[in-house]
């Protein structure tokens, strides 16, 4: 299985944090082979054509921007 | 054997299907039941205390246990209708609305969409970039960034609870007005060349596909109910925080102590208060309270309206956020600019009150 890009995008604020937190989580328990990119940098946050972050991207496609969403979601998103 | 449907398995799908409905309805049932009894609730607890009614820590602690449940109750149905109107809306269906339009209108736009744009300012960044990439104006843009702190949902629902619809309708006005107008000034004078340079130099970005927002009555309901855990689960703290100098000033400041201070004849009182609020940062919720009480000593509106729109709207972290994609010179002016229309408000709301 090809390894997957977890790209969070956010400023470093709680919500980017715990966004970070779960979705490792919902990778771990899909038993996906995963590593984790933090993208704080306002330039490339704005290249994903994402305005509100936490952001959720999943090499490099965007599945979620705006809002925390909790494991089960997630697991859904990643899978 | 054929299998039938049951009835019961049915029946607990749609239950389970319009929860969210029955949720909201059981919640605003017991939340006007326990409102509407909560001057007898707070007085049989302050009863408890070995504090005089009509002494001052008797007084301060009478105003704490009255105004805690009433003023979280009323943020938790200010939040949950705010957040079922924002579900509504998204950025990137503004950024459509607003893009390419100039003049007067593309402000007035940009400003009433900012009241209700879901927006927190830690992502003032990308949907600054967002939005000019996609050709907003800068003025309409920033009129957006104004308003959407300025006219605060919290501090509207707040006022309307606390004061009435006129004074609600009031902030709103003049909010916009204020959003409005520092906007359309900024483009005016043509300052493009104060944004920084590798904002003006990002490639133009398009809206990421796939994301779609709530649908369903049942789940703009939800959108609620998560903006009420959230925000009021965020902002409490300062509620708390803001009851406790509310309550503090109740009992211990003398009635009309803030007339000579704060007063409608103290003409520097409006700036005063502006420069005061400007570096203190607060949120909406613990900045109402404090209101209520000055107003009950004696302050003027427009005086104590001014302190809280400068507290709420212009805060040393939101201009830090903003250095980032601004230059020196453009955060001057957006400060003055915005400074000087808090002003004028409190003083049109002091004139005519």
């Amino acid at each position: 299985m090809n390894r997957r890009k977890i790209q969070i995008l956010g400023s470093g604020c709680q919500k980017c944090r715990k966004l970070a937190e779960y979705a490792t989580q919902a990778a771990d328990e899909l038993g996906l082979d995963w590593e984790l990119e933090k993208i704080t940098d306002p330039a490339r946050i704005a290249g994903f054509g994402v305005m509100q972050t936490p952001a959720l991207a999943v090499d490099g496609v965007v599945k979620l921007a705006g809002h925390l969403a909790g494991v089960a979601e997630l697991k859904r998103l990643l899978g | 054997m054929q299998t039938v449907p049951s009835v019961p398995s049915s029946m607990q799908a749609r239950l389970r299907a319009s929860g969210p409905s029955l949720i909201a309805v059981a919640g605003a049932v017991l939340g006007l039941f326990v409102y509407e009894r909560l001057p007898a609730l707070a007085a049989a607890l302050a009863a408890w205390l070995p504090f005089a009614p009509d002494s001052r820590a008797g007084a301060a602690i009478g105003f704490f246990l009255y105004e805690v449940p009433k003023v979280l109750l009323l943020l938790c149905a200010v939040v949950f209708v705010m957040g079922i109107v924002r579900s509504y809306c998204s950025p990137e269906r503004t950024r459509a609305l607003l893009a390419g339009r100039r003049g007067g209108l593309g402000n007035a736009l940009a400003a009433a969409l900012g009241v209700v744009t879901p927006f927190c300012s830690c992502s003032a960044v990308p949907l600054f970039i967002g939005f000019l990439g996609a050709g907003v104006p800068l003025g309409v843009t920033l009129s957006f960034l104004i308003a959407a702190p300025m006219v605060n949902e919290i501090a509207l629902g707040l006022l309307f609870a606390l004061f009435g619809w006129r004074i609600a309708a009031l902030y709103l006005a003049l909010g916009l007005t204020v959003a409005l107008g520092a906007g359309w000034i900024i483009g005016r004078i043509g300052m493009e060349g104060s944004v920084e340079d590798w904002v003006r130099t990002c490639p133009a970005t398009t809206a990421a596909a796939g994301l779609s927002g709530p649908v369903g009555w049942n789940a703009h309901l939800g959108a609620g109910s998560a903006a009420v855990r959230d925000i009021v689960g965020r902002v409490w703290p300062y509620l708390l925080a803001g009851i406790a100098v509310g309550a503090g000033i109740h009992g211990y400041v003398p009635t009309d102590f803030m007339a000579a201070l704060m007063g409608r004849e103290a003409w520097w009182s409006v700036p005063l208060a502006v420069a005061l609020g400007v570096p203190m940062y607060s949120n909406a919720a613990g900045i109402v309270p404090v209101v209520e009480a000055l107003l009950a000593k004696g302050a003027a509106l427009g005086t104590a309206l001014a302190f809280m729109m400068s507290v709420v709207a212009l805060s040393l972290p939101e201009l830090v956020i903003l250095r980032k994609v601004l230059k020196p010179r453009l955060i001057a002016v957006f400060t003055g600019v915005v400074a000087t229309g808090i002003l004028l408000v409190g003083y049109v709301f002091n004139l005519v009150l």
